[in-house]
């Protein structure tokens, strides 16, 4: 909570300070934001349901199942499909990386698990679609799921 | 057509949020833990996606699109990238706030391989979130994984460039002014 206070009180300097410099050009960008909102705001919803319905079919404690006992390609084959299909906000993946470490996931594991869920998006791509168009969104998908693979095994290889 | 199509969104929304209410009323588990979910991440949503809006129409108006071109546009070589990276690193935020931002950076003249260099410096070498992965995974992992990503996120935004200029695709027109 307190980070939210923190971002809308620098949110409103940043507006205050440009609404002095420039009182038209304010208005005009606000007024472009809130325009560019409006267009992509039902992308945002559905986004929104995806998240709810994914996290409440697959829990942390699922997770840790899932990911913590599979070891070896079959395990890094779940890491890399949930990290791809889900979001999850660091705050919340990352503990749960240092929890699925203290269970004993090997490094390919963690970092399949972490690099996927952060490059590849399945829950966001409608919104990653409205801005990028069908195709570079694809091509961008594909292409960070196998640097993301890659990463993870050079990261095991290294470790 | 264009209002049906978004109609049929908020449409898909509403019997989402129908169908939540239908299950906790019925006393089905997983329709309380949705409703948790989908309370926790709306909250998110509704403080940060209207900041990143305002901060983009600032964005808009403020930052010259020629200072954009000439620092990290099609010719701004070897700098513009590591400015680009840099401009994501430093900034917080879950990645569905990164696609606007590129969208906004390539509008006004950033280049296709700029644009796809900082969505992927932005997915994963954010400050913020390197200091929890060194927190809960150790230091050692977190610059191994920053240090071996950082060339495949060059490669990457090398490809889509090559692409781009191959089939002349660039990112989507939205319309806000």
């Amino acid at each position: 909570m307190q980070n939210e206070i923190f971002i809308i009180m620098i949110i409103t300097l940043l507006v205050g300070i440009s609404f002095i410099l420039d009182k038209n050009k304010t208005l005009q960008g606000l007024k472009n934001g809130a325009k560019h909102l409006h267009k992509i705001l039902p992308e945002f919803l559905l986004l929104l349901i995806f998240v709810s319905v994914f996290l409440s079919l697959v829990s942390q404690s699922t997770l840790v199942g899932l990911l913590g006992r599979e070891s070896g390609p079959f395990g890094i084959m779940i890491a890399a499909g949930i990290g791809s299909i889900a979001l999850i906000p660091g705050a919340i993946a990352y503990p749960l990386a240092g929890e699925l470490m203290r269970q004993g996931a090997s490094y390919t594991i963690l970092a399949t698990f972490i690099t996927t869920l952060m490059m590849v998006g399945i829950l966001t791509f409608p919104v990653e679609r409205k801005y990028l168009g069908n195709r570079l969104a694809i091509l961008r998908n594909v292409m960070s799921f196998i640097g993301a693979l890659l990463i993870s095994v050079l990261v095991g290889v290294l470790l | 057509m264009k209002r049906i199509i978004s109609f049929w969104k908020y449409l898909i929304f509403i019997a989402f949020l129908f169908i939540m209410f239908l299950l906790i009323y019925l006393g089905i588990g997983v329709g309380h833990r949705m409703s948790d979910n989908f309370y926790a991440f709306s909250r998110e949503m509704i403080i940060i996606v209207p900041c990143i809006f305002v901060i983009i129409g600032l964005i808009d108006v403020w930052i010259p699109t020629e200072w954009i071109q000439q620092h990290i546009g099609k010719d701004s070589g070897f700098m513009g990238g590591v400015y680009v990276i840099l401009l994501a690193i430093f900034q917080g935020g879950p990645i569905y706030c990164a696609f606007p931002v590129a969208h906004l950076l390539w509008k006004k003249g950033t280049s296709m391989r700029n644009v796809f260099l900082y969505l992927s410096a932005f997915s994963s070498l954010k400050v913020p979130m390197l200091i929890f992965e060194v927190a809960f995974l150790g230091w050692k992992f977190a610059l191994v994984r920053a240090t071996v990503a950082l060339p495949i996120f060059v490669l990457i935004a090398l490809a889509m460039d090559a692409y781009s200029r191959k089939t002349g695709i660039e990112l989507n027109e939205i319309e806000t002014t």
